[in-house]
């Protein structure tokens, strides 16, 4: 077998977001690798090399999934990557097959989340030494968070979005409770998501305040859910059905960055620099520009890191992230709509699951499979993923031309 | 047995004695600064480094206010960005209402220190945030 110049996603799927109280980690990402060799039209006897991923259960989610849909042997790698954890897993699968070690790689990312907290709080109260005795590598006497600002996911990404809005202006209380209200009103038609329900942007900034100016519902959402893609290399798709090579979704560009130093990084995470070298390392792989895009799933865990991935994805000019949301363009009817299935906010944020959820819902699209929430036409889509620490993926996608 | 009360800062970077401020790690071959030990420069891979302090007037570049927080965390408060003359500080902001209305981008603040009470062996711990200047 030799290296390979074409991947294409051969069968994805997503299971329902929200909670599922019956179905434990294993269940949950069992489904979806059925599901998605389903959709492939293949078995595990066909898949190389497999790929999961899993943040918050015990370790090992690959072999235990394996033992759920078939053990086969293959080469397992367990990834974890923060929110880019599902990505990096497709990633990897992808790696291999072009890489030449196997023609057909499986992956999967799997998160139970429903009911967690705030995540990035910890979950032990913090207690006060007695004695204080300087540790850590801060040498602290006592715990920082909080004391010195805030480890708290929202926290973060606020001061994400308001240093934007610091830096160009435009970027209020308000502006960002609109950016929700459109998330929430696309995923009344996904019957996928979390919550289906619209909002008003009344609402959601009357909900409650969690990290100003970030309110409950401008938060991603936590919830229960799995996604599962099986890819196949250029060359083995030839050897396949008409109606495989016909809903095969071609990768284009598969792209996976880390955060470079910033003079500000060690302060708060820089989301927006590995994010620009992503978008920037995609467009030239895929040979398309922002411009051709039909379709955007990008990481909007919060309403104010939707605002700044506007302009780290090149969707506007640097700077223009306000004025882009103002024109409507990212909504479902404007001329480059944004997280059609409600996106992270309201159709929500299985940690691990994510970063092939939103490959799934741009490949729905560009399948013509996405019945009441089809963007007509859809030729070629864009998925982003951040996981704070950093690691950014980006996925070009296109449809067939078979 | 002293009277005189002694004192140790929240953090090994925070300064105490007549000035309190707050020192950071540079790196002698490009100038990147860093608050905690760092092998090789994340910059420039250097190796040398030397201490520097950092001004205590500086400019509010990002905040939130934080109304939910990890159990024991004392909420409203607001967490921030300042930027100290050209190197980026992580700090809360003290000293006012933790609201939109008090708290502004762009608004000039300065280093400002505060008790958080004695340990059993009476020594003080003193912390920083910024407030508005
Ligand atoms: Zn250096």
């Amino acid at each position: 077998m030799s290296a390979s110049d074409e991947i294409w996603i051969l069968g994805i799927n997503m299971t329902k977001f929200g909670k599922h109280p019956d179905l434990d980690t294993v269940d949950l990402g069992a489904q979806a690798i059925m599901a998605a060799l389903a959709d492939a039209g293949v078995t595990m006897a066909d898949i190389g090399v497999f790929a999961a991923g899993n943040l918050l259960g015990g370790g090992g989610i690959g072999q235990q999934l394996q033992k759920q849909v078939g053990q086969t042997g293959i080469p397992v790698y367990n990834v974890s990557n923060a929110c880019a954890t599902g990505a990096t897993a497709l990633r990897t699968a992808i790696m291999a097959v072009k890489a030449g070690e196997c023609d057909m790689g499986l992956a999967c990312g799997v998160e139970k989340l429903a009911g967690a907290g705030l995540l990035g709080a910890g979950g032990v109260p913090r207690s006060d030494a007695k004695v204080y005795n300087p540790s850590g590598r801060y040498g602290a006497v006592a715990g920082i968070d909080g004391r010195i600002g805030t480890n708290t996911m929202p926290g973060v990404f606020a001061q994400v979005g308001m240093e934007y809005g610091h830096k160009y202006g435009g970027a209020t209380f308000e502006l960002f409770a609109r950016i929700s209200e459109k998330n929430h009103s696309h995923s009344t038609l996904n019957p996928l998501a979390t919550y289906t329900k619209a909002m008003s942007a009344e609402q959601i900034m009357n909900d409650v305040m969690i990290a100003y100016p970030n309110t409950r519902s401008m938060c991603s959402a936590n919830c229960d859910g799995a996604a599962a893609a099986v890819v196949v290399s250029g060359e083995k798709l030839k050897t396949l059905s008409l109606e495989q090579q016909r809903r095969a979704v071609k990768v284009s560009a598969s792209i996976l960055t880390s955060d470079p130093w910033q003079e500000a990084c060690q302060i708060l995470p820089d989301v927006n620099t590995l994010t620009k070298n992503a978008a920037k390392q995609a467009y030239e792989q895929a040979g398309v520009g922002p411009e051709d895009l039909d379709l955007v799933e990008l990481h909007d865990c919060f309403a104010t890191a939707e605002l700044v991935h506007y302009d780290n994805l090149g969707l506007c000019e640097e700077g223009g992230a306000v004025d882009f949301f103002e024109s409507g363009a990212p909504w479902r009817d404007g001329r480059l709509p944004v997280n059609v299935s409600g996106g992270l906010e309201s159709k929500g944020h299985p940690i691990s699951a994510t970063g092939i959820a939103n490959i799934w819902e741009v490949c729905q699209h560009l399948r013509n499979e996405c019945g009441d929430r089809q963007i007509e036409g859809a030729k070629v889509g864009l998925a982003h993923v951040i996981g704070l620490g950093s690691a950014c993926g980006i996925h070009i996608l296109e449809k067939s031309g078979v | 047995m002293s009277d005189v009360a002694q004192q140790v800062p929240l953090v090994n970077y925070l300064v105490l004695g007549e000035t309190p401020h707050l020192v950071a790690h540079e790196c002698t071959s490009c100038g990147a600064r860093f608050f905690d030990r760092r092998n090789a420069c994340a910059s420039c891979f250097a190796t040398e480094f030397r201490t520097v302090d950092i001004p205590n007037e500086g400019e509010l570049r990002a905040f939130t206010i934080v109304s939910q927080a990890g159990p024991g965390i004392k909420v409203p408060f607001v967490a921030a960005v300042v930027d100290c003359g050209g190197t980026s500080v992580r700090g809360n902001i003290i000293n006012t209402e933790p609201d939109p209305e008090h708290v502004t981008l762009g608004m000039a603040v300065r280093l400002a220190t505060y008790s958080m009470g004695a340990d059993d062996n009476g020594t003080e711990a003193v912390g920083f945030g910024y407030e508005p200047a």
